[in-house]
């Protein structure tokens, strides 16, 4: 292990990085703190100036229910779920197809469509952007969320069908081989063989596609307008112009806004660590 | 239970039954196929299309030639776009400073990687930052840098430093943003070393340690050779995370102050949508530059990907 286990160090050693790791964590999460401290500040801290100090009142749920109720959040938090779920499946589904076809047969041209996936996952989006606009709009899809849903999944199983397809490549392949000797229908032995091995990595990438589609605000802003299509990370701006200045409530719509792949994370961090750093490990 | 496989049935069966395993993998593409193409494959080259038009996203296009990109670069009589000329500065001075995550994030690894106890929990803190959306990234980084009300300048008024209007001010903006956005990616670049250095060699580090290595120098002739793989992922996800740079711009400062934290992504959006009518052509040609600085970086990392699969045929 490496560096030196820190057992192996003298007791004072171990003390202090013991003492070292809250601390160095507090640094690293400052920012994030300080908005927490803000969101349940009263609003009469920010007009006495009285930023830092000690907060005159606890106003966890005024602050919070201000953002539950008297806002269009609830709104822009269901725009996000409706966009974010469906894109996950869409994208499972198309993406465990292509990965499968990649990963098992043998043909010409495997490798060039493995590679135009892999390729098309690292464009900038902005040369997608005005043909995908214009596309969406010809479709009259405009401001709706299927029109971001639709871009997502096809721009999303770029790089699921990477992921897939190494995946299933470290499948035992004589499990399929004998599946084909039985006379097992090749679409059997996706459904029944590989399918139910996939299932980490079917996870994994759930919980992946939702953080990253959740997160996503360029698109957000592209191909949608107001309350009725917008995901939370778009509606958050239009929050903070409702309450401009008031620290207190935009800080407590941010924490709302972000806390979803947050549990998300914390629930699945197994799946979603593994599914990270894919390649990372040979 | 199955019959033979050699059976004269072969001939009966349907043409699809025979040539089952040559069709299958494409009947299972298409539909991946067809979306990856409509919105990605051809987006690419109506957009190189779209940039030798004049075009306002509604009306005809008229075809003006390499005008736009005559513009952009300064060709002929007229002088290089100005606003082109700082984003793509500032697109330089994303990429180089925010490889930094790098060496961070390794940084921060290598303090983590003790068995003590909770370490779990807070490896899962300090990955925290990632999990956030680059919307809230930025807003909590603008509150902030905030002058008045932020706690940058608390902390550096306790200390008697003075304070700073980081985001307020051309010469330290792109700055304050790229240190944002460092605030992730660090996190991203940490968890890959984290997983690398759970898989170093044990034995290999014990052998080297019994010959005398250690610190530094057992980091970079033992170590790093082991966490290659771990160095290229970080690699390739902090240069397009670099060029990608868009959400923390548009919220932090949306391209200011006076146009000095653009990038060439949000030179392009601005163009293309902007409040005076819609540039989508000129914004398909900045698109196109960035995309063509992009390829540079995707041949690479494509050749080492497929050299990888070569070798492991």
């Amino acid at each position: 292990m490496f560096p030196t286990p820190i057992e192996r160090k003298s007791r004072s050693y171990q003390m202090a990085y013991q003492g070292l790791l809250p601390m160095v964590l507090i640094m690293w999460l400052l920012p994030l703190i300080a908005v927490a401290v803000f969101s349940i500040r009263p609003d009469a801290d920010f007009t006495n100036g009285n930023y830092w100090g000690i907060p005159s009142s606890f106003n966890f749920f005024e602050n919070y229910g201000k953002v539950f109720f008297e806002s269009d959040m609830p709104r822009y938090l269901l725009n996000s779920v409706l966009i974010t779920v469906p894109t996950v499946l869409g994208t499972i589904a198309l993406s465990a197809m292509t990965g499968f076809a990649l990963g098992i047969y043998k043909f010409k041209g495997n490798l060039l469509i493995f590679f135009m996936f892999i390729a098309g996952n690292f464009v900038p989006f902005q040369i997608l952007m005005v043909p995908v606009r214009d596309l969406t709009v010809n479709m009259n899809l405009y401001d709706t969320k299927t029109g971001l849903i639709l871009f997502h999944i096809a721009f999303q199983t770029g790089f699921c069908t990477l992921f897939m397809r190494n995946f299933i490549r470290a499948l035992p392949f004589p499990l399929i081989e004998a599946a084909r000797v039985e006379g097992v229908r090749e679409w059997q032995i996706f459904l029944y063989v590989v399918l139910p091995l996939m299932k980490p990595a079917l996870a994994a990438l759930a919980v992946l596609i939702f953080t990253f589609i959740w997160n996503d605000y360029f698109w957000a802003v592209v191909l949608t307008q107001g309350p009725d299509a917008q995901p939370v990370t778009a509606g958050i701006t239009a929050f903070n112009s409702q309450y401009r200045a008031a620290y207190h409530l935009m800080s407590a719509g941010s924490i709302v806004a972000a806390l979803p792949p947050v549990l998300m994370f914390f629930l699945m961090q197994k799946h979603f660590i593994a599914g990270l750093t894919l390649g990372a490990v040979k | 239970m199955s019959a033979p496989a050699d059976t004269p049935v072969t001939s009966n069966r349907g043409w699809y039954r025979r040539n089952e395993i040559a069709i299958t993998p494409w009947l299972f593409l298409i539909p991946g196929i067809v979306f990856f193409s409509i919105y990605v494959v051809m987006p690419i080259f109506q957009s190189f299309w779209i940039s030798f038009h004049e075009w306002d996203g509604l009306g005809d296009k008229t075809y003006v030639g390499t005008a736009h990109y005559e513009r952009l670069l300064g060709i002929g009589d007229q002088k290089m776009d100005r606003k082109f000329e700082v984003s793509f500065w500032n697109n330089i001075k994303w990429l180089v400073l925010y490889l930094l995550a790098i060496p961070m994030g390794l940084f921060i690894a290598l303090f983590l990687n003790q068995t003590v106890r909770g370490i779990r929990l807070y490896k899962s803190l300090f990955f925290f930052p990632f999990v956030i959306s680059q919307v809230v990234v930025g807003l909590v980084f603008s509150w902030f840098y905030l002058p008045r009300e932020g706690l940058l300048n608390a902390i550096l008024g306790f200390f008697n430093m003075g304070s700073l209007n980081i985001l307020g001010d051309p010469t330290m903006a792109t700055y304050g943003i790229i240190a944002a956005g460092l605030w992730p990616q660090t996190a991203y670049c940490m968890i890959l070393y984290l997983t690398g250095l759970n898989a170093v060699d044990p034995e290999q580090v014990e052998a080297a340690r019994l010959d005398g290595a250690k610190g530094h120098k057992m980091l970079w002739y033992v170590i790093l050779p082991q966490l290659k793989p771990a160095t290229f992922i970080a690699f390739v996800v902090t240069i397009i995370g670099a060029l990608r740079s868009f959400d923390l711009i548009s919220i932090m400062t949306n391209g200011g102050p006076f146009g000095s934290t653009r990038v060439l992504s949000f030179y392009m959006f601005e163009e293309s949508l902007s409040e005076f009518g819609f540039r989508m052509g000129y914004g398909s040609a900045i698109a196109t530059v960035l995309f063509f600085i992009m390829l540079g970086f995707i041949v690479y990392f494509l050749y080492s990907m497929w050299r990888e699969e070569k070798e492991a045929r």
